[in-house]
């Protein structure tokens, strides 16, 4: 099965471009088949690597070699290794469940064909960016996500403040992939090399703290910021929810935005031995996870509830990969592939029930109404609540306890974080399912259940958010950490660097007490406050507290960043169109245009027609010519 | 041939150089001021034939038969222009009745 790596991303790019041509020639099913099967064999082939992969080191499959300039060897090839093994398993076993979902979501839309083309273009450069062997094919997929995630969120591109959104994402991923192409060159630069193999065995004679490899892993870092939705550049990926809600689950939950995790994962050895970087990553997760969870509390939309939850969730790997537990936040990467994607796509089947409303103040009581999402949507909130035994609480319950060995105060707004999470996570789901029905008569009339293609993939994620897990399960429990030993070669130079102070049973059992202890007094507040007394968020127009005002508005980050950059970016590029180019260049070239009439229209004059004169004048001019050769 | 340089050495060079410049300034002159096509076209040729003059002077006196070979080229270049300027001059006369030049402005734009 290894030697049939190389056909991963092949089946992808194919359906793109079966897909793309086809997209109005064949029918629907055949669309949504081919996207579909496109991406559960890669599927089945990675499944087939995992079980036949023994390791421990990795297998390079080259394709063709690619640059080669002086002694820069650039290949494009591929590596099969432990973690890429667990990345090919989430991208197309998830992607392949997304795929199905979306032939029920998108079947009433116009753009069937070109959707599905769009996602298995995202399925292919997703693929790349895991399975290369060097910065540089990593970057091809990096660059190749980002523009997929473009297309995909202006699928709608009629809509204005759809298309803006898409923008917004490009750019925002764009300030990110500089830091990271600059990364990369330094890199070159720095070990004569991109491939791993190379780099990484040399990077291990370097001495931690070396100025040049933190500045490297510094601008790794940026790019990490702005692909996977941390701050000070996070603001895209809430605005993202303006894509398909198939495309939310995928790209901005489960896939895409994890990518940032996967590259500090992969290049591990680099950030162990800069320990600034590393804490620069721990605060910067920290505040992302905090900010995006209390700013979680208040949205009244559906998706931006789930898409907060995420820039969350992701600062929480951050965190993890910053306190040097990159074993945890892989973790997490995992459990939370599994219940973000399970939630996004339960919030896609309620607005699919509710005719396209995502306001959650009109929906409610939905339970009845949609047994199957409700279940599965309930499983998926206890998992990212973090409570035993479902996934989200082993790999969150892992970050928090290598934070706890960090730093305790780290710790504590972790858990203050962890909180949030479970109330406004409870929050929605109590908004949505309980109570009475909010919204019109006509919706109330459309509700119904989704079709099979879209509970099924809900019911397969439910039990992998549900028993995902058991494979991480730490020692104090009993369990034998299967992921951990499973990815102990990747990992391994940097476990070995970090000093682990490995902590006590009964620590762990406290921590893990006071955790599901915060959590479970959050989820009791959330349900005296919107089941018992069935509170509902105020509209709009109603005045709110300063603190919710502020939550409620994103602490205002897009404000600030209209005041800081763009209004000086505006008047600067006024400047330059009015001053420079309107009367500088133009000027200039106009200038020369009108100069050059005006002079013709007077020497025009001298041709008269007059040979007499044209003789005269040809005369002074040899009289003249003689004067100057003689004097 | 020995004759006829010295014949030609017994006028001296200055008085060549004044007659060929004299000549040489009517035709300019004739060019200049006249207006009847053939009239100028005459002034051309003095011109032609001043410079003619002055190569064979130079040339028999330099003793080097180049300029006189030069002379028989201009000749026979000048009566080839004579050809085609007069045939011109004849169109011009069969369209406008008047070989003056003035008329020829008319061929602007």
């Amino acid at each position: 099965m290894i030697n049939l790596a190389w056909l991963i991303p092949v089946f992808p790019l194919l359906g793109f471009v079966i897909n793309g041509l086809g997209r109005n020639l064949l029918p629907k099913f055949v669309i949504g088949a081919l996207a579909t099967l496109a991406v559960a064999v890669p599927f089945a082939i990675s499944l087939g690597i995992f079980f036949e992969f023994t390791g421990p080191d990795a297998i390079i499959i080259p394709i063709f070699d690619w640059i080669k300039v002086g002694t820069l060897n650039i290949p494009f090839s591929f590596q099969i290794d432990q973690l890429s093994i667990l990345m090919l398993l989430i991208i197309t076993g998830i992607g392949s469940l997304i795929h199905l979902y979306s032939m029920g979501y998108m079947s009433h839309d116009a753009g069937f064909g070109k959707f599905f083309a769009y996602l298995n273009l995202f399925i292919f450069f997703m693929l790349l960016l895991v399975l290369g062997s060097n910065y540089i094919v990593m970057f091809i997929g990096w660059e190749g996500v980002g523009l997929c995630s473009y297309l995909l969120i202006g699928f709608w591109y009629t809509n204005g403040a759809y298309a803006d959104a898409a923008k917004k994402a490009f750019i925002m991923n764009r300030i990110g992939d500089l830091g990271f192409l600059i990364g990369v060159f330094l890199i070159v630069a720095t070990f004569g090399s991109a491939t791993f193999a190379e780099i990484f065995p040399q990077a291990q004679n370097i001495v931690s703290g070396d100025a040049n490899l933190t500045l490297i892993t510094i601008l790794l870092f940026i790019g990490a910021t702005g692909k996977s939705a941390q701050l000070p550049l996070f603001t895209w990926l809430p605005d993202a929810m303006a894509g398909p809600t198939p495309v939310s689950a995928l790209i901005h939950a489960a896939t895409m935005v994890t990518a940032g995790i996967y590259m500090i994962a992969r290049s591990n050895i680099l950030f162990t031995l800069s320990p600034v970087t590393l804490s620069i990553i721990a605060v910067i997760g920290l505040a992302t996870a905090i900010v995006a969870a209390i700013i979680a509390l208040t949205q009244t939309d559906i998706k931006k509830v789930l898409a907060y939850s995420t820039v969350s969730q992701l600062g929480y790997m951050f965190l993890g990969l910053g306190v040097g537990a990159y074993t945890g936040a892989f973790f997490h990467v995992l459990t939370h592939a599994f219940f973000k994607a399970l939630l996004f796509l339960g919030a896609g089947s309620v607005i699919h029930a509710m005719s396209n409303e995502q306001d959650m103040r009109n929906m409610g009581g939905l339970r009845k109404k949609l047994p199957i999402t409700f279940i599965t949507m309930f499983l998926g909130t206890l998992a990212i609540a973090g409570l035993p035994p479902f996934a989200g609480f082993f790999s969150k319950d892992e970050i928090l306890a290598h934070v706890f060995e960090h730093n305790k105060l780290l710790w504590a707004i972790g858990i203050l974080g962890a909180m949030c999470t479970a109330f406004y996570m409870f929050r929605m789901l109590f908004l949505t399912f309980w109570g009475s029905f909010r919204g019109t008569k006509e919706q109330e009339h459309h509700l119904h259940e989704s079709p099979f293609s879209m509970t099924f993939p809900l019911i397969v994620l439910a039990v992998l958010s549900v028993v995902g897990g058991f494979i991480g399960v730490p020692e104090v429990l009993h369990g034998s950490n299967w992921l951990a030993n499973y990815l102990n070669p990747i990992f391994e130079a940097s476990n070995a660097k970090m000093e682990a102070g490995a902590l006590s049973h009964s620590t762990e059992y406290a921590l893990m007490a006071v955790s599901v202890g915060g959590v479970l007094i959050a989820i009791i507040y959330a349900t005296v406050r919107y089941v018992s007394k069935a509170h509902v968020p105020a509209l709009d127009s109603e005045p709110k507290s300063a603190l919710a005002n502020l939550s409620y508005n994103k602490f205002y980050f897009d404000e600030f960043y209209n005041a800081i950059i763009q209004k000086p970016l505006d008047i600067l590029s006024n400047f330059f169109y009015k001053i420079i180019d309107k009367l500088g260049i133009d000027g200039l070239v106009n200038g020369l245009g009108t100069g050059s009439q005006e002079a013709s229209k007077t020497f025009r004059l001298l041709q008269s027609g007059n040979v007499g004169f044209y003789i005269f004048a040809m005369v002074i001019g040899i009289i003249s010519v003689l004067i100057y050769s003689l004097f | 041939m020995d004759n006829f340089v010295s014949t030609i050495q017994t006028v001296p060079l200055n008085h060549y150089l004044i007659l060929s410049s004299i000549i040489f300034t009517i035709g300019v002159i004739g060019v200049l001021i006249r207006r009847n096509a053939i009239i100028i076209f005459m002034s051309v040729e003095l011109m032609l034939n001043a410079v003619n003059l002055l190569l064979t002077a130079f040339s028999a006196y330099s003793g080097d038969a180049a300029g006189q070979v030069f002379v028989f080229f201009i000749m026979a270049l000048a009566a080839a222009e004579v050809a085609v300027g007069l045939a011109i001059i004849v169109m011009v006369y069969r369209n406008t009745s008047s070989v003056d030049i003035n008329i020829l402005n008319r061929l602007k734009w």
